[in-house]
């Protein structure tokens, strides 16, 4: 059996993954991947200590987080293309106009 | 079943009239306003009437409860109205001056602006003094003796517009305030030791009080009340308020400052003379500052040479005399010059008024002289006046003044002390009133001529100077007569003082008895009833009539001087003012009171108040607090507000780098 340490070593990886991808990246889309991505090293970890502990509210969790996840998607994914009508672009060094 | 008086309408019908003016009163007429005025205080008057016609047949003291005010455990206090003899002599002194002089003062002000104003001024006086009088406890006539305050420093400062009125008023309220905090403070003992502010329980728990020795308590609750008393009575060391509220129209002086409000120190005494009975020191306290007062004032009024400033020292040493006669518990004969005073000073100060409208403004007696053939109305009323308050028989003066004389030497409490100081007072008065008489009336006329006082009186009354008043539809060439709505008052209060003083100090003390002998039986169970004779002992019999020749005789030698001096040498005062050089120097500059107050008291305060409490804790502390708080804030504002990029990006780094932090802390606790 896989031991836990492995699963967690690599939602850790996915998640750092997801953080850099978010901070370095500037399309839009790419940026939103990101996003998937840490979701997903978190669902990870999740499946992993219920699997070891025999716990099944990890799982439970893990399809809350895909269902959230999904609804983030659809409405991010909308304004996403709501930018892109308005702004021509999908750089997110440029959408800066909410400032002081 | 004692009937039904509606005492509690008494004080409130002038105050509906007050409001009446007050509010709608710009708009009215002249008339209208005088109608109010004169209507709502002849109602308060003719009520005080019907209530004196009535009142043998009472039973006294008749209190009527109007409705309860404040009640917090055991401790209560009403809006409750107390008649007694003493209330009656002061209500019936109180509205029937009051009215002469609100009739008066509708001649005297009708060229003035703000008639409306002057006279619900005056109404309000009115309710708050006729409260004074008529309160059956210590609260509500408290109440009425800062309603008097405020009427009073109102009208001091009725023409506003004057610097100098202005800040008289200021000074009288202040002055004012000072006497009523110890006032308050009586108040306050009262409370605390007698549960109650109510003069019959507080009267009855008085003999139960001294009976167990708490001689003290009322000794330091006589004191605090005579420190009201001074305030309110302009006496030593707190009197620096009246000479300077001659400033507001002659009327106020005669009505406020002369004789009604200023004699409520003397009412609130005898009204209090269980708790003075049963202080033997807080007495004497009492009788010396009297004494002294009427002294001090007496010289002073000597060497003024404004006729309203003479009138108002001499007033100050009038009721020095009252709180001598006070002092040695002859409060009858205290109450009877007061109400002796109140005819005969308010004559003088409405007269007074006459004689400045009839030169036009002039107060300053140098530049009068000789109006006795111009203003004979006028001169033969206040002469009658002059010679009732110079003591001369058979004036009212006479009978009161010899009454407190004679009282200040025979009573127990007496001394010939007393009776020596206020016979050389005597003789002042006499002396300064005459000195009055002779430089108002007699010889040259020394002012202005006559073409050119017509202008300016024309100018006066244009601008609201203190002074004189055009009345209406008058001529303004020279010299003349007031019109007779001014001259009707001084006739009737002419006819007072002639004949006020012919019910005798006997009969008036017969009379005021009831209420201000009340206490003297539980007195006489003490063990000093020993040394207290019974009034009616009189075993100096022949002395009195002594002593009475002898204030007779220091009424005459003042007149002679006067005469001496003022009429028949009138070189001689600047001599002898030569002769006595700094002391008269002294006396001319009031002793120097109001400076050495200036130097000690206000400009002390005013300093500190500038350096410590206003830069000091005001500016640098309370306002620097705030200042550098907020501006504190903002700076930090401006320095976290680049945080807010509009970058998305830079969000995030933020949000990554507190999250990293708060894991970061987690684990250090967790491994820790």
């Amino acid at each position: 059996m896989v031991p836990l340490s492995y699963y967690l070593v690599l939602s850790g990886i996915l998640f750092a993954c997801g953080v850099t991808g978010f901070l370095i990246k500037r399309n839009i889309i790419t940026v939103f991947m990101s996003i998937e991505l840490m979701l997903n090293g978190v669902n990870l970890s999740f499946v992993a200590f219920a699997a070891q502990w025999h716990a099944l509210s990890g799982q439970v969790f893990v399809f809350f987080v895909m269902v959230v996840a999904a609804a983030e998607s659809a409405v991010g994914l909308a304004i996403i293309i709501a930018v892109y009508r308005t702004r021509e672009t999908l750089n997110v060094d440029r959408v800066n106009l909410l400032k002081l | 079943m004692t009937p039904n008086l509606y005492l509690w309408l008494i004080p409130v019908l002038p105050l509906v009239g007050a409001a009446i003016n007050g509010l709608f009163g710009k708009r009215f007429s002249r008339q209208t306003v005088s109608a109010i005025a004169l209507g709502f205080s002849g109602a308060a008057l003719v009520m005080a009437l019907w209530i004196a016609a009535q009142f043998a047949s009472l039973t006294l003291p008749h209190v009527e409860l109007l409705a309860s005010w404040i009640r917090a455990g055991d401790f209560q206090v009403d809006f409750a109205f107390y008649l007694d003899q003493l209330s009656l002599v002061m209500l019936l002194v109180v509205t029937g001056v009051g009215f002469l002089i609100h009739i008066y003062s509708v001649g005297y002000m009708w060229g003035e602006g703000g008639f409306y104003r002057f006279f619900s001024y005056l109404n309000l006086f009115m309710f708050f003094m006729l409260t004074l009088v008529l309160a059956s406890n210590y609260l509500l006539m408290f109440i009425g003796w800062e309603g008097v305050g405020l009427a009073s420093y109102l009208l001091i400062g009725f023409w506003f517009t004057k610097d100098s009125a202005a800040s008289a008023g200021k000074k009288a309220f202040i002055v004012n305030r000072i006497g009523d905090f110890g006032f308050l403070i009586a108040l306050f003992l009262m409370i605390k030791h007698f549960g109650s502010l109510n003069f019959e329980q507080v009267f009855q728990s008085v003999p139960r009080m001294a009976a167990t020795g708490s001689e003290e308590l009322l000794t330091s609750i006589g004191l605090l009340l005579m420190v009201g008393a001074a305030g309110k009575s302009a006496q030593l060391p707190l009197y620096v308020w009246l000479p300077d509220a001659m400033e507001g129209p002659t009327p106020v002086s005669a009505l406020i400052h002369a004789a009604t409000m200023v004699t409520a120190g003397v009412y609130m005494v005898a009204r209090s003379h269980v708790i003075f009975d049963h202080a033997p020191q807080a007495l004497t306290v009492v009788a010396i500052v009297g004494t002294l007062t009427a002294l001090f004032a007496a010289t002073i009024g000597v060497c003024q040479t404004d006729i309203k400033k003479v009138l108002a020292y001499s007033t100050i040493s009038q009721l020095g005399y009252m709180f001598m006669a006070c002092g040695v518990a002859a409060y009858s004969a205290g109450i009877f010059h007061l109400m002796t005073h109140a005819f005969f000073k308010g004559l003088l100060f409405l007269a007074a008024g006459s004689v400045i409208h009839a030169v036009g403004g002039e107060q300053d007696m140098r530049r009068m002289g000789g109006l006795r053939h111009h203003i004979p109305w006028t001169f033969w009323t206040m002469t009658a006046a002059t010679f009732a308050i110079a003591g001369f028989p058979p004036l009212a003066g006479f009978f009161s003044k010899d009454a407190i004389l004679w009282q200040a030497y025979s009573s127990p409490y007496g001394s010939w002390i007393y009776w020596l100081i206020g016979v050389f007072t005597a003789f002042l008065t006499s002396f300064y009133m005459f000195r009055l008489w002779f430089m108002t009336f007699f010889g040259e006329y020394r002012g202005e001529a006559a073409a050119g006082h017509s202008d300016e009186h024309l100018h006066l009354t244009g601008g609201s100077q203190a002074g004189a008043p055009a009345p209406h539809g008058h001529g303004h060439g020279g010299i003349h007569e007031s019109p007779k709505i001014m001259l009707l008052p001084l006739v009737i209060l002419a006819v007072l003082s002639f004949c006020g003083g012919w019910v005798g100090s006997e009969r008036f003390d017969k009379f005021l008895s009831p209420s201000l002998h009340a206490g003297v039986t539980a007195y006489s169970q003490d063990e000093t009833a020993a040394t207290r004779p019974a009034p009616e002992a009189r075993e100096h019999g022949a002395s009195e009539g002594l002593l009475t020749s002898i204030s007779i005789l220091a009424a005459l030698s003042g007149l002679f001087f006067a005469w001496l001096l003022y009429q028949r040498r009138p070189q001689l005062p600047q001599e002898i003012a030569h002769a006595l050089g700094g002391f008269y120097e002294a006396v001319v500059h009031k002793y120097y009171v109001d400076e050495i107050y200036a130097a000690v008291f206000v400009k002390p305060l005013i300093d500190g108040s500038t350096r410590v409490l206003w830069h000091g804790i005001d500016r640098d502390v309370i306002d620097a607090t705030l200042d550098n708080g907020a501006e504190g804030a903002r700076e930090v504002s401006d320095a976290m507000r680049h945080m807010q990029s509009g970058n998305l990006r830079s969000y995030a780094g933020w949000i990554a780098a507190g999250a990293a932090v708060v894991i970061a802390y987690m684990i250090w606790t967790g491994t820790r």
